[in-house]
């Protein structure tokens, strides 16, 4: 599996990810914001941390940098992309992804790890899965409040497109959602980091499976 | 000539800032604040004869996140 990662001023998950996305056996490269072309991968990985510094909107900027003009080619040409954190709020504010996120119901930065549900197992990332199983990820973030009008929330609903749920929904996310696939199922975009969680030295494990369930996913295609 | 960008997150979407500021106004015994919604003003400087279209184009594509928030040009 070819994979990009993309990093912007103030990104700070890129390394993580790449670490990540290597230890399932991927070919890594990293993508400057500045560049107009990402080349020819199967997944482009938008990293967390804080873009442009969260001037304006969380992801705003980032998310009209030429870069993601290319990320937008990538996907309307069927490609996989994964948003983590700020690379979530760089996904939805492209339009790749419905809704937007908030600043946490509590207004406080929070930096945890948190049980989630996997909500769906039909998709490239949560094939690892099992529906329905609670697993473990690290949190860390201010604006992470989802929420989207009801026609849009019914709609990913009844087209299976919540990805994980958060057990304890700390953030007040609309119907706790953690994460949302796109409608072809190859984008998604999620508050957890399932990339601090690949490594037993570090503690835990269960973000493992989404890696290599991607790696699994194109190998077969 | 100057502009500025009055956004705000739409009616019916919760706005837990100023929820926040409504509850430290009560709290400082300021009574009868129903209701604190808090947004931001943008002030651009531009061109002369640039068009209010025109601005409405860079609310819609950068200035403003039209999912959640909604905006008012008024041209100075």
């Amino acid at each position: 599996m070819k994979a990009a990662v993309l990093v912007f001023p103030g990104s700070n998950c890129d390394r993580d990810m790449a670490v990540a996305l290597r230890k399932v056996g991927a070919d890594v490269t990293m993508v400057w914001h500045k560049d107009a072309e990402i080349g020819d991968v199967d997944l482009v990985a938008v990293p967390g941390g804080f873009s442009f510094g969260d001037y304006l909107r969380c992801g705003a900027i980032a998310a009209n940098s030429p870069v993601s003009q290319a990320l937008k080619r990538h996907v309307e040409r069927g490609g996989y992309a994964l948003g983590v954190c700020n690379g979530f709020q760089v996904l939805t504010e492209t339009g790749l992804l419905p809704g937007a996120l908030m600043r946490n119901a509590a207004l406080k930065f929070v930096c945890k790890s948190t049980p989630l549900t996997v909500a769906t197992s039909d998709s490239g990332f949560t094939g690892g899965y099992t529906a329905g199983a609670t697993i473990t990820l690290p949190v860390a973030h201010h604006d992470g409040n989802y929420t989207a009008e009801d026609a849009v929330l019914d709609q990913l609903r009844d087209q299976d497109r919540i990805a994980f749920t958060y057990a304890d929904n700390f953030n007040g996310s609309r119907n706790a959602i953690a994460g949302v696939l796109s409608e072809n199922r190859r984008v998604l975009g999620m508050m957890p980091h399932p990339e601090r969680a690949v490594d037993a030295a570090t503690g835990n494990t269960d973000g493992l499976a989404l890696f290599r369930g991607l790696v699994q996913q194109l190998a077969d295609a | 000539m100057k502009a500025n960008v009055h956004v705000m997150l739409k009616d019916g979407v919760l706005d837990p800032q100023g929820e926040a500021v409504r509850h430290a106004l009560g709290a400082m015994g300021f009574e009868g604040v129903n209701g604190v919604r808090q947004g931001k003003v943008i002030a651009l400087d531009l061109a002369d004869g640039t068009t209010e279209a025109r601005i409405k184009e860079m609310c819609e594509a950068l200035l403003a996140n039209t999912v959640i928030e909604s905006y008012r040009i008024e041209i100075l």
